[in-house]
């Protein structure tokens, strides 16, 4: 019976996020939908320019593009269209590529989940580690240490981090690429901009965590009955010192998402951040719905995994 | 959070103020320094941002240009102090209108309750659904290079903060004792805003300030860096940043002053917390 109720608290934190998923997806959609009426200038023909090129454009072009797009009917009834086909997944062609954006889309998440898990991944092997030994000696010289160094690197944006790294290790050491993402290793400056970040902060949150177990009566206990530290921390230690590290992680999921399109833009990461800020360039709003959702989308994924990892490592918020 | 004070419409009990830590200490010492240039700054530098001596490109600093010329002739200390205006300005103005209609909204919801604050709240967790910065990014998108989309989109994504913390902070306090007290009292709304419900909820939205301060100049020099914020030739600091990146080589103090600027505000900002609250 226990299981089944478990389960059922997963479910429903899993139905807020999918409720979450249709936000995102309005949102975004609705915001484009108006960004292609207000763009200035005609927009059949400006449509028509992006597909033909600017000297192709005949009065006919437009005319086709005007009918195919719906630009002659009232604007409730196109942001209608335009949701019920963003429901189905069509979303349309890029004005810059003229290839379909699900197709540029398909290239680009690839290379950005990459990154990200790898973000999140260094960030959990750097941050939680170190804040758990500075736990162990709160205001001792590592403890002191950790925080001068997480206060600067709170202080620091993604894009100032990264460009920091690359004029250390790039330019001044010469050892990892400092864009690209043919080289060997490339994916190392940016994941490690990211990762640095959000380490920062759950650092602070393992080292806290970590004082309140080791003042805790069942940690004590642990001590008292026989086991050595190193034992009783890996059996009633790290369990407690991950509820908080992975609950936190759910508020740098921000961080996160918003780092990626940032440092991708910077290091050139040929991702959906770096395709978002260049189709904002360009005006293709095809490209800039796609690239936003499926950002938005990601954030709403990691969101739910965050849950799902809550429930198991904390047996208490599964009810 | 909570600090024990009005106890009663008379009574007041005054909690010792707590001295400063060093660390509140050097982030009061930032703040003001920073808040005095950007202010004063521009004045007292007293020279045209955009005006070019093409002649003095990249010219070393010297006692009449302490910072030196940029690489289009122009005087970097009038660029860094009228970049700082404009960071310091749009953050104080979009906090400002995300944090009073904000917390009006959340007040009149946690009071009134009913169809509107359904519908607040749900406006509210649609803004929350995507990170802010991608707000932020999408209303740019409208008119590149413009100044209303990051104040539109910044104030959007901050407002709903307020709402939430003034909302949940509110229903509380109005379900407690002492403001229904006041109320069986025969004291009325403005009054019980005022004496019960501000005292508890000010220190909450000053953290919420600082935090909504810090993220304006941040979203806002970070668009300017990546291209799709404000564009050059304006003085901002984001885009001062990638304008003078390529002359690192040779002018390192150029682009590291725009750096240490940002750098500087968002460690003040950062150091003003309480101790508690910093961890």
């Amino acid at each position: 019976m226990a299981s089944t109720r478990a389960w059922r608290g997963i479910a429903t934190a899993l139905a807020q996020r999918l409720l979450q998923a249709l936000l995102v997806a309005l949102l975004v959609g609705t915001l484009c939908f108006f960004m292609t009426r207000m763009l200035p200038g005609d927009m059949a023909y400006r449509i028509a320019a992006g597909r033909y090129g600017y000297d192709m454009v005949t009065t006919a072009a437009a005319e086709a593009v005007r009918l195919e797009l719906g630009l002659d009917r009232h604007w409730l009834v196109a942001l209608g269209d335009w949701w019920r086909r963003l429901l189905v997944l069509d979303l349309g062609v890029s004005q810059v590529t003229a290839e379909p954006v699900m197709l540029e889309i398909e290239r680009q998440l690839w290379p950005t989940l990459r990154l990200s898990v790898l973000a999140m991944g260094f960030s959990l092997l750097i941050g939680p580690t170190l804040g758990v030994l500075a736990g162990l000696k709160p205001g001792g010289l590592l403890d002191r240490a950790t925080l001068a160094v997480s206060t600067v690197l709170r202080a620091l944006p993604s894009f100032l981090l990264g460009l920091v790294l690359v004029l250390v290790f790039s330019v001044q050491l010469g050892v990892l690429p400092a864009a690209g993402h043919d080289d060997h290793g490339s994916i190392v400056l940016p994941a490690l901009t990211l990762a640095l970040g959000m380490a920062a902060v759950s650092c602070r949150v393992a080292r806290d965590a970590m004082i309140q177990v080791r003042g805790s009566a069942y940690f004590a206990f642990a001590l008292t009955k026989g086991l050595t530290m190193g034992q009783a921390l890996r059996r009633h230690g790290l369990r407690n010192v991950a509820a908080p590290v992975v609950a936190y992680l759910g508020v740098q999921l921000v961080y996160l998402v918003e780092g990626v399109v940032l440092v991708e833009t910077i290091f050139a990461w040929p991702g959906i951040g770096h395709a978002l800020v260049h189709a904002i360039f360009g005006r293709d709003v095809p490209m800039i719905q796609g690239t936003a959702l499926v950002l938005g989308l990601m954030f709403v994924l990691f969101n739910a995994l965050v849950d799902t990892a809550c429930a198991f490592i904390d047996p208490r918020r599964r009810a | 959070m909570s600090t024990p004070h009005t106890v009663s419409s008379d009574l007041v009990v005054i909690e010792a103020p707590r001295r400063p830590s060093l660390g509140q200490r050097a982030g009061i010492v930032l703040v003001s320094a920073i808040t005095l240039f950007a202010l004063f700054g521009p004045w007292l530098v007293g020279i045209d941002p955009a005006r070019q001596q093409l002649e003095r490109y990249l010219e070393l600093p010297s006692l009449g240009h302490p910072l030196g010329f940029d690489q289009l002739g122009r005087d970097m200390l009038a660029r860094l102090a009228h970049g700082a205006r404009l960071s310091l300005s749009l953050a104080t103005v979009s906090v400002l209108s995300a944090a009073i209609p904000g917390s009006v909204l959340g007040l009149l919801a946690a009071w009134r309750g009913g169809w509107p604050e359904r519908v607040l709240a749900a406006f509210a967790d649609a803004v929350l659904a995507l990170p802010g910065l991608l707000l932020v990014l999408l209303l740019s998108a409208f008119t590149p290079g413009g100044f209303w989309p990051l104040y539109v989109g910044i104030s959007l994504a901050l407002w709903v903060e307020y709402f939430r913390v003034v909302r949940a902070a509110s229903r509380i306090l109005l379900a407690s004792p002492h403001v229904e007290a006041a109320r069986l009292l025969g004291f009325g709304p403005l009054h019980i805003v005022r004496r019960h419900l501000l005292p508890e909820l000010l220190p909450r939205l000053f953290t919420l300030m600082r935090f909504g301060f810090a993220g304006a100049v941040l979203a806002m020099s970070a668009l300017g860096f990546v291209g799709v914020g404000l564009q050059p030739p304006t003085p901002e600091l984001g885009v001062m940043m990638i304008e003078l990146l390529p002359y690192y080589g040779e002018a390192p103090w150029l682009i590291g002053a725009p750096v240490l600027l940002l750098f500087l505000t968002l460690l003040g900002l950062l150091l003003l917390a309480p101790e508690r609250e910093a961890a």
